[in-house]
């Protein structure tokens, strides 16, 4: 069974088809590109399967159990997680906070506890804290953890949103443009970055991305959509070489 | 040095009661300081509460008082029901040495009182935000508002009497300045609870949802509980505020007290300390108290002073006194000596 099944996902936004009949099986370990022009509905399938738009139609399974209809929280509790297009950071929270934060969902001490900081809470919180300075130093933050998360560069940033979507301990990992907004240099160690935390985490990647380098890279498999419609799917190689993708990008007149 | 340090803080707070609790029992201080520190009691339990949804939160909340006169009310006709004469509800069902011990308890039931209305807005508050939740919260406070003025039995617009029968049925069986006490200790268990839930990690959620809802979502924070707990903890403690009131010398409420004027208020004494800041809630309601007294002698012109002051803070220092920092941050040797366990952070920010 593969880890992540979507079928038949469809969603409109009034009249307007976002995304048509979207198919996808995600094998634990593997790494996806997902491409297309602007407007393609790229981000709108993360979005469906993240649970922030509720589909029209389709279902997505995660080790076979359904996931539309459930709470975005509850869906990242079972074990999937995203970054996001433009930083969606909590700028005015410490580092650590953030980090913090979104362990949420494996609180055990109750809202009395929450209060009264009884010994349970003191073991869990300690916890807690430990497990998020050492995400931070994966990804080489540690000395940042009281700076406002505003404070910091934007690759930086970049970084801590993964981390912080780590910490919600997930298998699969969802990237929404990690490399915008970044130098060829700054490109280079994301990708050395995304190796790493798929070994070191175990994880499961699904990525959108426009800087070609990113995808050709990293990726073992893309899938191109356009309007709405997946159309070609492939290795990087095949994918370079397919006309309907190269006409999506380029227009009809390239050929 | 670590259990100097420990015993610091406690020692500190037996200090302050021992001089307020102790002056005011012996009438050091005179009737008129004792309504004094009252009402900043009150005003911090207040300040303090509201900050959780306006500051930490980041909504805007502008009905307060509601959940006050939801408080005051329950628990005024509960303790004369039960230890007062009274010519609508009978007379005494326990004996007045009782209401020393049940006082507490009573302003309990007022207080969950008071948040189980605050799922009134706790609600909404998962479907909007800003001004439409403002908007739903000044509702709340009119909908309790006019309840309450059409319930004959509680005395409807004229206002429910009676409390100072209880009162002084406390003092006959023991004389001590019984409602001081209680409001000190309701105070501390505001900052208490306030200062606690926030450095936690289920806390910091609502910290969250102020700086991107969605996210917080998204990163497995359950928004809605969150909010349910901010709320009813928060419409909680302005309903013992409003007990406490309720006790006051004047043995007197009427639903004319707690109109938006008073959230509005309770509003300003927020933004005044700074959003997000509960020593800045504390300081603000104690300077505003005092600053109301300082200007008694100017009569009506008190209220063009004030404004006025708001104005030129909100231009020189929009972030409030604290402007979301703790006194801690600023002054680190007091984090030493009161020791929170959870330093909070924010020295870094500019």
């Amino acid at each position: 069974m593969p880890l992540l099944q979507i079928k038949h996902l469809t969603h409109f936004f009034g009249g307007l088809r976002a995304v048509y009949d979207y198919n996808l099986d995600l094998e634990k370990g593997e790494i996806v590109g997902l491409i297309g022009p602007n407007g393609a509905g790229k981000t709108t399938v993360f979005n469906l399967v993240t649970g922030a738009y509720k589909p029209s139609e389709g279902e997505v399974r995660l080790n076979g159990d359904n996931l539309v209809g459930l709470q975005p929280h509850q869906i990242t509790t079972k074990g999937i997680a995203r970054t996001f297009q433009t930083i969606r950071l909590w700028n005015e929270l410490t580092v650590l906070d953030n980090i913090r934060i979104a362990h949420a969902s494996r609180i055990k001490y109750s809202l009395p506890d929450s209060i009264l900081h009884g010994q349970r809470y003191q073991k869990e919180e300690k916890d807690i804290k430990e497990q998020a300075l050492k995400l931070l130093a994966v990804f080489g933050l540690e000395g940042n953890a009281r700076e406002l998360a505003k404070n910091l560069p934007y690759g930086a940033q970049r970084r801590i949103e993964i981390a912080r979507a780590l910490a919600t301990e997930p298998q699969i990992l969802l990237l929404d443009e990690p490399a915008a907004g970044m130098n060829p240099g700054e490109i280079g160690e994301l990708m050395a970055l995304i190796r790493q935390i798929r070994e070191e985490f175990d994880l499961t990647i699904w990525l959108i991305e426009h800087q070609m380098r990113v995808i050709m890279n990293i990726c073992e498999r893309i899938k191109v959509v356009d309007f709405g419609e997946t159309i070609a799917e492939g290795t990087p190689t095949e994918i370079q070489n397919n006309p309907r993708v190269v006409e999506a990008y380029l227009g009809e007149e390239a050929f | 040095m670590k259990t100097m340090k420990k015993l610091f803080q406690p020692l500190i707070l037996a200090l302050l009661f021992v001089v307020f609790v102790g002056g005011s029992w012996l009438h050091i201080f005179n009737d008129y300081w004792q309504l004094v520190l009252l009402f900043m009691g009150i005003n911090i339990i207040l300040t303090v509460s509201l900050n959780l949804i306006n500051g930490y939160m980041g909504e805007f909340s502008c009905g307060h008082a509601g959940f006050m006169a939801v408080g005051a009310y329950v628990s005024s006709v509960l303790t004369v029901w039960l230890f007062a004469d009274d010519k609508i509800f009978g007379p005494a069902v326990l004996p007045a040495s009782w209401s020393i011990l049940l006082f507490p308890v009573i302003l309990i039931i007022g207080a969950i009182a008071a948040s189980l209305v605050g799922l009134l807005i706790a609600v909404p508050s998962f479907k909007t935000r800003g001004d439409y939740l403002a908007i739903i919260t000044l509702a709340v406070n009119y909908i309790v508002k006019s309840a309450i003025e059409n319930m004959e039995v509680i005395g409807g617009p004229r206002g429910f009497v009676g409390m100072k029968r209880v009162m002084n049925g406390m003092a006959g069986v023991f004389n001590a300045p019984w409602l001081l006490i209680w409001t000190f200790i309701g105070m501390l268990v505001t900052i208490f609870i306030i200062r606690n839930f926030v450095s936690s990690t289920l806390g910091k959620g609502v910290e969250a949802i102020r700086e991107d809802e969605i996210a917080a979502e998204l990163m497995s924070v359950n928004t809605k509980r969150v909010k349910m707990i901010a709320f009813m903890l928060s419409c909680g403690l302005a309903g013992l505020a409003g007990g406490l009131f309720a006790h006051g010398p004047g043995g007197y409420i009427n639903p004319g007290t707690f109109t938006i004027l008073k959230s509005t208020e309770v509003m300003v004494m927020v933004y005044l300390g700074g959003m997000g800041s509960t020593s800045g809630s504390i300081i603000s309601a104690i300077g505003f108290t005092l600053l109301l007294e300082v200007l008694r002698p100017l009569g009506v012109f008190k209220w063009v002073l004030i404004p006025l002051l708001l104005v030129v803070m909100m231009i020189f220092r929009p972030s409030g006194i604290m402007g979301g920092k703790e006194l801690g941050d600023i002054f680190p040797k007091l984090r030493k000596i009161f020791g929170s366990e959870e330093e909070s952070y924010a020295l870094a920010s500019n």
